[in-house]
C-alpha cells in the first residue's frame, strides 16, 4: 500500500480513479479529466495536494540561511505571508527541487516542496541548516487543498466567518495569511486565480465536503497536469531536474543574480553558464498536425540560417512534457532545444516526423488562449 | 461494472470483435478499456488495404494521459476504418461497441474469431485481472 493523504477515503467515496504518484495513492480523475480541466478554467475546481511537503524552518538566522540555500532571494520578502517561487540548486546548478517559500516572521519561514523529492529535500536542507542553527520540522499534520478557477476565491471564502471573508478576498497574488488553524495563500499551479489552503489534516475531509457543497468540482492529478502545462509551468522530474540548470529550464526569471554579493549554492555554475555561448533552452511547442506530444519524443530542429560551417546533421532536442490541451484542442508541449533553433521544428511520433512550432508559454492564462491556433 | 455485450468476442488485450452480415469482422476496444484509458483525444486507425497479422499493433488510441496500441485479434486485410474518430475521438468513450468501432477486416479465416473469449469468459477475465 502506498502513502495516503487524509482525504484518501473521501476521494474513493467520490468515485476517484486512484493512481500511484511518487509513492502516493492519489486521484487521477473523478470521471472525466477533461471536464475537470474545463471546470477550473471556467468556474472552480479543487485538488488535494496534501502529498506535497510542508517544512517549517525556525531560527534567528533563518533568512540568512535561505538566502544561501535558494537561487531566488527571500530578502525580497518584507511582509508576513509573502511568498516566493524558487529553485534549490546543487553546486553544479542542477535543480534539487522547485518550491515556494513563505515569509512568516523574522525567525520563521515555511517551504512547500514537491512530494517526490520531499525526503531528499529535507536531507539537503538539514545538512545545510545546522551551520545556521535553523531547525526544520516536516508538517505531516497538515493537509493542502488547492481551489482554482475564476470563481474559486468567492466560493472558498463562503466557508470563513464573515469578518475573515473580506481579508481573504483582499489577499494579493503570492500573498498568504493565517486564519486560526488555516493558512490561505493566493497561489496555484493552473494559470487561474485561486487559493491554496493549508489546514489541519484532521479537518480536511470536512472542509473538502463543504467546498464540494459550494459547487467546486473535485479535480485529479490528470487535470492538474494539463492545466499547469497550458499555463507553461514546469513539472519537477520532467521539465526540471538535477541534470539541468534553471537557465536551460525556462527558469532564469527565478534566479536572483542581484545583489551580486549574495553567495547562494549554485551561483558560480550559473554565472559560467550565463556567459557561455550556445546551450539549450526550454520552449513551448504547438503541434501543427493531429496527434499528441509526449515526454521524451525527439525534436528535430534546423539551426539558425546562414551559420557558417554548421554541419548538415540536424540538431536535436527533446520534449520534456507533452499533452493534449483541452482549451486549445491541440497538442502542446514543453521541450528542451538548442538556443539557435529556428521556429519551425519536427517532432518524431512513433517513427514519423510531424511539424510543430516553437511558441512562448504560457499557452493559456485566466481562461484565455494566448497562442493563436 | 463495465458493459460486455453477449454477441461479441473479446481478446486479452481488450479488443472486441463482431462478425458482420457481409462476412467482414469489425474491431474496437471494450467499455472496460475506454474507461481505463479515460478521455480519448486522438485515434489513429489503419489504412484500408493494409494486411494485418493476428496480434499486430495496428491502431493507436491516445487519452490525455497516454498512448495505447490496439492489436488486431485476427489476420486479414483492412477494408474500412472509422474516419469519424479523426475529428470525434470521444465517440470511443461514448459508444465503444457502436459508433466507436475502429476498423473492419476481411479475415483470412473468420472462424479464428471464435478462438477469442466469449462475454462470460471476458467478464471472468476482467474480474481476475482486478484482483
Amino acid at each position: 500500500m502506498g502513502l495516503r493523504t487524509s482525504l484518501y477515503d473521501t476521494h474513493v467515496l467520490q468515485g476517484a480513479k486512484i493512481v500511484d504518484f511518487g509513492g502516493w495513492e492519489m486521484p487521477l480523475h473523478y470521471g472525466s479529466q477533461i471536464e475537470e480541466h474545463h471546470a477550473v478554467r471556467r468556474d472552480a475546481g479543487m485538488f488535494d495536494v496534501s502529498h506535497m511537503g510542508v517544512i517549517d524552518l525556525q531560527g534567528a538566522r533563518v533568512r540568512e540561511f535561505l538566502r544561501s540555500l535558494l537561487a531566488n532571494d527571500v530578502g525580497r520578502l518584507k511582509i508576513s505571508g509573502a511568498a516566493l517561487y524558487s529553485c534549490m540548486l546543487l553546486p553544479s546548478g542542477g535543480v534539487i527541487d522547485d518550491l515556494i517559500a513563505y515569509f512568516v516572521s523574522d525567525t520563521r519561514f515555511r517551504l512547500v516542496v514537491n512530494a517526490g523529492t520531499r525526503d531528499k529535500d529535507i536531507a539537503w536542507i538539514r545538512s545545510h541548516a545546522e551551520g545556521f542553527a535553523v531547525s526544520t520540522v516536516l508538517r505531516a499534520d497538515l493537509a493542502i487543498i488547492a481551489i482554482q478557477g475564476p470563481n474559486a476565491r468567492e466560493k472558498t471564502v463562503a466557508l470563513l466567518p464573515p469578518p475573515q471573508r473580506a481579508a481573504a478576498l483582499e489577499l494579493r497574488p503570492f500573498r498568504g495569511t493565517a486564519f486560526d488553524s488555516w493558512f490561505i495563500a493566493r497561489t496555484g499551479y493552473t494559470g487561474e486565480d485561486g487559493f491554496e489552503v493549508m489546514l489541519p489534516a484532521v479537518d480536511a475531509a470536512q472542509a473538502w465536503n463543504a467546498l464540494l457543497a459550494q459547487g467546486i468540482q473535485p479535480a485529479g492529478l490528470g487535470a492538474r497536469d494539463t492545466l499547469r502545462l497550458e499555463a507553461g509551468m514546469n513539472l519537477y522530474g520532467n521539465d526540471t531536474d538535477e541534470n539541468h540548470h534553471p537557465l536551460e529550464s525556462g527558469l532564469a526569471w527565478t534566479v536572483a543574480f542581484e545583489p551580486g554579493d549574495r553567495d547562494f549554492i549554485g551561483r558560480q555554475a550559473l554565472q559560467s553558464a550565463r556567459l557561455a555561448d550556445g546551450g539549450n533552452e526550454l520552449v513551448g511547442l504547438l503541434l501543427e498536425d493531429r496527434g499528441v506530444l509526449r515526454s521524451h519524443q525527439k525534436v528535430v530542429v534546423a539551426g539558425s540560417a546562414g551559420k557558417a560551417g554548421a554541419s548538415a546533421a540536424p540538431l536535436l532536442g527533446e520534449v520534456t512534457s507533452g499533452t493534449f490541451s483541452p482549451t486549445l484542442n491541440r497538442s502542446i508541449a514543453l521541450a528542451r532545444v538548442p538556443r539557435t533553433a529556428a521556429p519551425c521544428v519536427q517532432v518524431e511520433i512513433r517513427g514519423k516526423l510531424h511539424a510543430a512550432s516553437i511558441v512562448k508559454p504560457p499557452f493559456v492564462r485566466h481562461g484565455k488562449p494566448l497562442i493563436p491556433v | 461494472m463495465s458493459d460486455i455485450p453477449s454477441d461479441l468476442r473479446y481478446s486479452k488485450s481488450h479488443e472486441w470483435l463482431r462478425r458482420r452480415q457481409d462476412g467482414a469482422v469489425e474491431i474496437g476496444i471494450t467499455d472496460h478499456a475506454q474507461s481505463a484509458l479515460g478521455d480519448l483525444v486522438f485515434v489513429e486507425v489503419p489504412d484500408a488495404g493494409r494486411s494485418l497479422k493476428a496480434g499486430e499493433a495496428c491502431a493507436v488510441v491516445e487519452s490525455v494521459k497516454a498512448a495505447s496500441d490496439v492489436y488486431s485479434p485476427v489476420s486479414g486485410q483492412v477494408i474500412a476504418a472509422n474516419e469519424a474518430l479523426a475529428t470525434k475521438p470521444e465517440l470511443l468513450n461514448e459508444d465503444p461497441y457502436g459508433e466507436g468501432w475502429l476498423f473492419r477486416i476481411q479475415a483470412v479465416s473468420p472462424a479464428d474469431g471464435s478462438l477469442l473469449m466469449n462475454a462470460a469468459d471476458y467478464a471472468k477475465y476482467l474480474a481476475d485481472e482486478a484482483e
